[in-house]
């Protein structure tokens, strides 16, 4: 018989709470503990001739920032390794945002708002470009998955792709009885679905070649001009339905690439910023 | 027919086939009688390319006669074979009608008016081959048939299967399967529901229903079968339908009128009582044997070793040992005292008073699946909290139950004879208290599989399991004031009642004050607020409602529904009464303990007005959760979609925390303000992929969750039983190189399932791994727990379970 120890702990729903949220803002009163702390000792010493990166109080904050943004680079580590042991991958992204956002002013002090042309504001610049993209990230995470949610209602990818599959083929049934022109519009259609395309229509939602939409209106001011046509009338349903599912579609993957664009400056410039700093460090130990 | 023989063998199924084979080899002179042209016609009749399975695993063949898991044609084969080579005399389409005669000079009487003389008996003619026929006028036209081998062998038929049990579906979905069949098939139901069916087996029908494959009839009747028509009585009148084919699935009954007349006695009235049997299988009728499936044994392995033993016995060879002889003594071995292993079954048969009604030979069945413990005075038998659902019977000594966790020292006696663990088997819960042997004890453990059997088995054991469980509930709502005695009028007016989804026991406004206890299902508590039902409570299996008013005096301040099918007990309010106005002091302490249950009811009235929304919320969004299957979770993965962003981490998690197969598919399930229930597993209290699992590979785990283990064989029962679509079968994909790597060079498919293409790529073939099915385990024995909880980066995966996210957290969820 196994002990009465339970292993799961079942997450108090009281207790659930976003990564912005962890702990009731543990990591939130972390940073800002350091930074005050930051700030105080920078008001407090005196550095001679002038606060910079050079004196003990400089070399101080840089090792805390630069051992601060290898720690935050090895979130991608953290995320993609499922070890086993108690950790919390949301208390991770708590602390990377919260220790992310300190860097600002951990950065800033430490150079002693003296900024040049120079390998040293590289790397602050492409710290801070992190930071900014990081700050998009975190908003968006905050915001959109409502929306994405909503969007979606229960239906997921796969079924969209099924539902545009099944109209596409009714469509091709729907179109045999037509004449050779009412048929290419059915064609049109039937032949180009655009539904991720290109980073701006993704980013966007703007699709206005979407040929759907042009077999739309054509076979509007088809059927305004020519008789009475049930077939046409039944092609036009479906193209209206084959319409809402991709707009649908394209909204939850306009979402998503919102969700995900970002990391898209924030990784690469990660290693920029990763190179920027050991050039930084470097430099300063050996041609300073 | 001059020749006498020393045995007649009764039908050849597996026991009467190892009969025999085995008086062949041993050059008994016999005779095999079988009443269709072939022999073993359960297995004969079994759909073609059925699996049987051989069980209990453990146990050594003992027969003449080869015998493997395997397909049926497989089997047949063998058998076939192994009769042939043993030269066993076999005579075919020999229906025995009676049986005269005594030991030493039995006539046995054929449907043909021939008769077989013989000195003994053996009765092996098993339930099968008994179905229930049509009985309306036509009903033995030779369109009418009690079996379908081979479902491809007919087309282009109007076929209607009579009796929708399990069978009758099995039967009509197999026929419907290939519309290039172009069947029209029908079923035909006498009641309004399929009930009686396996769930996953109803569902399948539904679907085929609904995708205009199979008609359904229910409330229906035949009436008259005519050739190419049948006259069905509906409820509006009578339909005549063009019919081809008619396939009568009305179940089997062991033919028992026929067997008493051989002069045999059963053991009881019971309609599942067995024919009383001596240890040698020898019937109250001197010289007539009875073995297999109508001795009680429908186990394949069973059967055919009693056929040997019979024989043996027969020829005289009374010290012959049965197979199972060895394991039970081992596992005897360990209890003081010495005694045999007869003397130790007819010990625990008389003193457990569950196994009473087991005959010596069915206790040798049931100790093959059971453990016997003997605990040292003090020694710990399982604490509380500790997962576990086998069932104990004390046999000797006494045990303590430490009712209250924060005083062991407050104990409750059980006696010998008695049982605990009762309510881990009933209602798949924790156990409840910590429960220590009082002296020197010796108990019998009953794993959940082996109680359920018994008491599917025994009606005996069935109600006393049923009734100390009552017994124990009702003292368990008065906490410690009251004896088994003070409770017993009660529960002498018990009675057990099903409850439909949906269906109220308890009716707000009413004037009743009976009480209720949830021993299978759950129910939700709802008050009728400005014209809507709000939520209120969600009372699991084990508990009760329904006391208030009793001791409140007043209406019905609630309605209670059940939220699953379910089984309550219902207790007289009126015997309540007396009982209480006895003891006044018990009253108060009700009061107090039902304070915290009153609190939610207080709260909603007070909120009522100032959050109207808030309980519409709560009351919808409890709803969905049940109607998801949460009201019968232990323990359940949510997703909150206001924090989801979709990046699929838990998937992956899942996926490299076991083999590369993911357990939990995100983004498929149900949505209700923006809560989503995932597909992935609800570790149900009563575990519907359970249900059928034929090498009893699903088992309960330490912390509650429900897995299933490497012995799977892959046959996917418990995928077609799971409502909720969480178990796939699949093989663990070829290993993948490791994170850095990936990270660094690209090696390998990266974090997650790999792809289809990488999985046939990197394929090994011919390792001899197979598909098998995987559910989610609740990560057990990884450390950290769930490996989508842990992942999760933004906190949108939660698990709770229902007893409490059904509760006053919702409503403060609900406020925002």
């Amino acid at each position: 018989m196994a002990g009465g120890v339970r292993q799961v702990d079942r997450s108090d729903v009281r207790k659930h709470e976003g990564f912005l949220r962890d702990g009731n803002f543990r990591w939130l009163w972390i940073a800002l503990a350091l930074c005050a702390v930051s700030i105080a000792g920078y008001l407090m010493i005196d550095a001679e001739p002038r606060p910079r990166g050079g004196t003990m109080y400089g070399y101080t904050l840089g090792t805390i920032g630069a051992l601060l943004i290898v720690w935050l680079a090895l979130f991608g580590i953290r995320k993609r390794a499922i070890t086993t042991g108690v950790y919390s991958l949301k208390a991770w992204l708590s602390a990377h945002v919260y220790l992310g956002l300190s860097l600002l002013v951990i950065g800033t002090l430490h150079a002693g708002f003296h900024f040049g042309w120079n390998v040293h504001t590289l790397a602050y610049a492409l710290m801070v470009l992190v930071i900014v993209s990081g700050m998009f990230g975190a908003a968006a995470y905050a915001v959109l998955p409502e929306r994405l949610s909503a969007n979606r209602g229960e239906t997921t990818q796969r079924q969209w792709l099924e539902t545009i599959r099944s109209l596409d083929s009714q469509l091709r049934d729907a179109a045999q009885p037509l004449d050779r022109a009412e048929a290419d519009l059915v064609r049109l259609s039937t032949e180009q679905t655009d539904i991720g395309g290109s980073l701006w229509s993704r980013l966007t939602g703007d699709y206005s070649g979407c040929k759907t939409r042009r077999a739309v209106e054509e076979l509007a001011r088809t059927r305004r001009s020519g008789p009475a046509n049930p077939s046409l009338d039944q092609i036009d349903s479906l193209l209206k339905r084959k319409q809402e599912t991709l707009a649908q579609a394209r909204r939850h993957i306009r979402i998503k690439t919102i969700l995900e664009v970002w990391l898209y400056v924030h990784v690469p410039v990660t290693f920029a910023l990763l190179a920027a700093l050991t050039a930084h460090i470097v430099s300063v130990f050996f041609y300073w | 027919m001059g020749e006498k023989y020393r045995i007649a063998i009764v039908g050849s199924g597996p026991a009467g086939l190892s009969a025999a084979a085995h008086a062949a080899s041993i050059g008994v002179s016999h005779i095999l009688l079988e009443k269709t042209d072939h022999l073993s016609d359960t297995i004969f009749r079994y759909q073609r390319g059925k699996y049987v399975m051989a069980t209990p695993a453990q146990l050594v063949l003992r027969a003449d006669l080869n015998f493997d898991a395997g397909y049926r044609e497989n089997i047949l084969e063998t058998w076939n074979g192994g009769i042939a080579e043993a030269k066993a005399t076999v005579r075919y389409n020999a229906d025995v009608k009676s049986i005269a005669g005594e030991k030493g000079d039995f006539t046995l009487t054929l449907t043909n008016g021939d008769t077989v003389q013989a000195e003994t008996v053996v009765l092996a003619i098993g339930l099968q081959g008994n179905p229930n026929l049509m009985r309306c006028p036509g009903g033995d036209l030779p369109h009418v048939q009690y079996q379908l081998d081979d479902p491809t062998a007919y087309i282009d038929e109007h076929i209607f299967i009579i009796g929708a049990g399990d069978a009758g579906i099995e039967n009509a979905l197999g026929l419907a399967a290939d519309p290039a069949q172009a069947n029209v098939v029908s079923i035909v139901n006498r009641s309004a529901d399929f009930s009686r069916a396996k769930d996953a087996n109803v569902s399948n029908l539904m679907n085929a229903r609904d995708a205009g494959r199979v008609s359904t009839y229910t409330e229906a009747s035949p009436s008259k079968v005519e050739p190419g028509f049948i006259t069905l009585e509906v409820p509006d009148g009578e339909l005549r339908l063009k019919c081809d084919r008619i396939i009568a699935r009305l179940g089997a009954s062991a033919p028992r009128k026929q067997v008493e007349s051989f002069g045999i006695e059963f053991t009881s009235a019971n309609n599942d009582a067995c024919p009383k049997l001596s240890p040698t299988f020898e019937t109250t009728k001197e010289g007539i044997y009875v073995i297999g499936a109508l001795a009680g044994y429908p186990l394949i392995k069973h059967c055919m070793n009693q056929g040997h033993d019979v024989v043996e016995f027969i020829n005289g060879n009374l010290t012959l040992a049965p197979a199972d002889e060895p394991i039970l003594a081992k596992k005897l071995a360990e209890l003081p005292g010495g005694r045999s292993v007869a003397d130790w079954l007819e010990l625990l048969r008389e003193k457990v008073e569950i196994l009473n009604g087991l005959s010596p030979l069915q206790m040798r069945e049931f100790l093959m699946g059971a453990e016997v413990h003997f605990y040292r005075a003090n020694q710990v038998i399982f604490e509380r909290h500790a997962i576990g659902s086998s069932l104990f019977g004390v046999a000797s000594g006494s045990v303590k139950v430490e009712i209250n966790p924060a005083n062991p020292a407050i104990t409750v006696p059980i006696g010998a004879g008695s049982i605990f663990g009762e309510v881990g088997l009933i209602s798949g819960r924790r156990r409840g208290a910590t429960i220590r042997a009082a002296e020197d004890c010796i108990a019998v453990e009953i794993p959940r599989t082996a109680a359920l059997k018994l008491m599917a088995t025994s009606k005996e054991a069935r109600d006393t399991v049923h009734r100390i469980t009552t017994e124990r509930t009702v003292l368990q709502i008065f906490g410690s004031g009251l004896s088994a005695a003070d409770v017993a009028g009660v529960l002498a007016k018990a009675e057990v009642k099903e409850v439909k989804p949906g269906e109220a026991i308890i009716k707000e406004g009413d004037e009743s004050y009976d009480i209720f206890i949830v021993r299978r299902g759950s129910m939700v508590v709802e008050r009728e607020i400005a014209g809507k039902p709000v939520f209120l409570n969600y009372i699991p299996a084990g508990q009760w409602a329904g006391e208030m008013a009793l001791v409140e005096g007043g209406r019905r301040s609630a309605t209670v529904r059940a939220a699953i099918r379910s089984d309550v007990i219902k207790l007289d309010g009126d015997t309540f009464r007396l009982l209480l106005n006895r003891k006044p002091e018990l009253v108060a302490r009700l009061r107090s303990d039902m304070s915290a249950r009153r609190r939610i009811g207080e709260f909603i009235d007070k909120e009522k007005d100032n959050f109207s929304g808030v309980l519409d919320y709560y009351t919808s969004v409890a709803k969905f959760l049940v109607d998801q299957g949460v009201g019968e979770a232990t323990d359940v993965l949510l997703i909150d979609e206001k924090l989801c962003v979709g990046c699929d981490n838990c998937e992956k998690a899942c996926a490299d925390a076991h083999d590369g197969l993911s357990r939990l598919d995100r983004e498929a399930g149900r949505t209700y303000a923006h809560l989503h229930v995932p597909t992935s597993c609800r570790h149900c209290e009563h575990p519907h992929c359970m249900t059928d699992c034929p090498p009893n590979a699903i088992h309960r785990g330490p912390d509650g969750e429900v897995f299933i283990d490497n012995t799977c064989i892959g046959c996917g029962n418990c995928q077609r039983f799971c409502p909720y679509g969480v178990i796939r079968m699949d093989k663990p994909p070829p290993k993948k190189p490791g994170l850095v790597p990936w990270l660094l060079f690209g090696m390998g498919p990266g974090p997650g399932e790999p792809d289809k293409a990488w999985k046939e790529a990197n394929a090994k073939h011919g390792d001899g791994s197979h598909k098998q099915a995987i559910k989610c385990d609740m990560c057990s024995g990884i450390k950290g727990g769930p490996a989508c909880v842990r992942a999760c980066p933004t906190g949108a995966a939660i698990r709770v379970s229902p007893e409490n996210f059904l509760s006053v957290a919702l409503l403060d969820r609900g406020r925002g």
